[in-house]
């Protein structure tokens, strides 16, 4: 089978293909298989009691709960950040821009355990909230907030140059034409940064999801309460228990997966309407 | 309203209260953060953070962290130039499928990252009984820990050039050979001065979250102190020991690796005009 198709005089194609495909194959395509056929290769019957354990259940619930509202946190916060660093020109503008990118470059140890000291009954923002009660170090709310950390620039980031597309002169004219901004907002520029801002929303989920390293700090690790579900895998490894971490595994890959395509179709959809009103 | 060519939506009052809500939610979440870890890894003084640093696990933790991405760090260079050469400059079936693939360890979470190598070279693993019989380890030494932290942090170099390249386009490389160039004449002295920027601006990614790995480290390390132990590994042990100043002086040097990260990648794209995602 021939893999070239267009004839070219660049060299080289058949080293670097023969190196990509062999890396990715040995470091990628056979530690998942190895994953996979673990999973597989249990009894179904064990595969589910496993799978849908009350402990791993009550762990997909914080996961995928406190992901899912952090997730809408960042919808909400990430879209005023992005419009401000868009449409307004303010001192510490550039320094605020470039900071955005901080949980891409902080390691998740240093912002979980940085966060946890923070909002401690006695931390900086902590002792404000402890007198009304609110519980954050070794509490939901805490996994929620540093789920919202590291999944904050995705947002900002996808939001960002699809409002810096957005022409200025469609809001002036629907200003002009006496829209309220509410209006405005809603009809005119919520459709056109929406494909981003679902993508943004997606892969800020799909990072929460997965997360680890930061929540071990401030989620106090409680069974049935603040044990999200990749501690879980943690946890049957520590006990040797192999086949059931690789059975929560394959539950938390056929999510990626989901994710992954989830990702792809927002962004074909994105790039469809786009050209779809550069047509029209 | 008046019909000034520069009017905006919104009344200078929206604006304020914008900007406000933005600074005050990366204030609380960026910012106080941050400020917390310096201001307690130095708040009792040079000497103290020195002293907290002066340990000699803390000392091989930083040794390994190093090791460890001296070795990764430049194998995904490698293959990023590799990935990208082959994806970028020529078209060939399975392009999409090669592209995926190499996007893939960025959707799965950090823990099943490691748990996949633990599958495959642990004890109970595929090549589990063959490493024991050769003793060889794998997991639990360091070995692992270069495995692990290699699949989390593949995608950022090739991720990075990837698009750089096809951009470029290969008008340059096809003149340089036709002209009689060979193909690594072609690579050091036309397409490498013209990717430099995009692949130094990879490569500092890639090292920020190599040195910072933590869940798929920490599932095949075995966080054995002193010897598989890296800095963020060594943040937890110290934090559980309650040798708060410690992990405070630990997360500081991270913090500042990030700090570094994140002003080079700021000069870089202030220079080329690329943004990043």
């Amino acid at each position: 089978m021939r893999w070239r198709r267009e004839p070219s005089v660049i060299p080289g194609f058949g080293i670097t293909f023969g190196f990509t495909t062999f890396f990715l194959c040995a470091l990628v395509l056979l530690p998942l298989s190895a994953l996979v056929a673990k999973g597989a290769g249990m009894d179904w019957q064990r595969f589910v009691a496993v799978v849908t354990d009350p402990r791993a259940v009550a762990s997909y619930k914080l996961s995928f709960g406190a992901s899912l509202v952090a997730a809408s946190i960042n919808i909400v916060f990430g879209f005023i950040v992005a419009w401000t660093l868009v449409r307004y020109r303010f001192p510490g503008r550039r320094f605020i821009d470039a900071i955005i990118d901080m949980p891409f470059a902080l390691p998740t140890a240093v912002s979980g355990l940085a966060l946890s000291a923070v909002f401690a009954a006695n931390g900086w923002l902590g002792q404000y909230l402890e007198p009304y009660g609110i519980k954050v170090v070794y509490a939901p709310l805490g996994i929620t907030i540093a789920l919202t950390l590291i999944g904050m620039p995705f947002v900002v980031r996808t939001v960002q140059p699809a409002l810096e597309e957005l022409p200025r002169d469609v809001e002036e004219a629907a200003a002009t034409l006496g829209a309220s901004p509410a209006y405005t907002f809603l009809r005119v520029i919520l459709p056109a940064v929406l494909p981003a801002m679902l993508t943004g929303f997606t892969l800020a989920f799909a990072r929460a999801v997965g997360e680890y390293g930061s929540i071990t700090f401030i989620a106090g690790n409680i069974p049935m309460q603040t044990e999200i579900t990749p501690l879980l895998i943690i946890i049957r490894l520590d006990e040797y228990d192999y086949a059931a971490a690789a059975a929560i595994g394959c539950v938390m890959l056929a999510i990626s997966f989901a994710m992954l395509l989830a990702i792809n179709l927002l962004q074909l959809w994105g790039r469809r309407r786009i050209s779809a009103s550069a047509r029209r | 309203m008046g019909a000034t060519p520069h009017q905006r939506v919104g009344t200078p009052l929206t604006r304020v209260l914008l900007i406000g809500i933005s600074l005050a939610f990366l204030g609380a979440l960026l910012f106080a953060p941050l400020a917390m870890v310096f201001a307690t890894a130095f708040g009792a003084g040079w000497q103290a953070w020195f002293s907290g640093l002066a340990d000699s696990d803390t000392a091989a933790a930083i040794r390994l962290t190093l090791t460890a991405t001296a070795i990764v760090v430049p194998l995904n260079t490698l293959f990023g130039v590799c990935a990208a050469w082959c994806i970028a400059k020529f078209e060939f079936r399975g392009k999409s499928v090669l592209l995926t693939l190499i996007d893939l360890p960025l959707a799965v979470s950090p823990v099943v990252s490691g748990l996949i190598y633990v599958l495959l070279f642990g004890a109970q693993g595929w090549f589990g009984a063959w490493l024991q019989e050769h003793e060889i380890s794998i997991i639990f030494a360091v070995p692992g820990i270069v495995l692990a932290t290699m699949f989390v942090t593949f995608p950022y170099v090739a991720r990075e050039l990837i698009p750089l390249m096809q951009q470029l386009g290969n008008d340059e490389e096809e003149a340089a050979i036709t002209l009689g160039a060979g193909g690594w004449f072609t690579f050091f002295h036309v397409t490498l001065p013209r990717i430099r920027w995009g692949l130094l601006y990879g490569v500092i990614l890639c090292n920020a979250r190599a040195m910072g790995e933590f869940g798929a480290v920490s599932v095949v390390s075995g966080n054995i102190r002193g010897m598989t132990t890296t800095m963020p590994l060594h943040i937890e042990n110290l934090y559980q020991d309650y040798n708060i100043a410690g992990a405070f002086a630990v997360a500081s040097l991270l913090s500042l690796l990030a700090v570094v990260t994140l002003i080079i990648k700021t000069l870089l794209e202030w220079r080329t005009g690329i943004r990043h995602r």
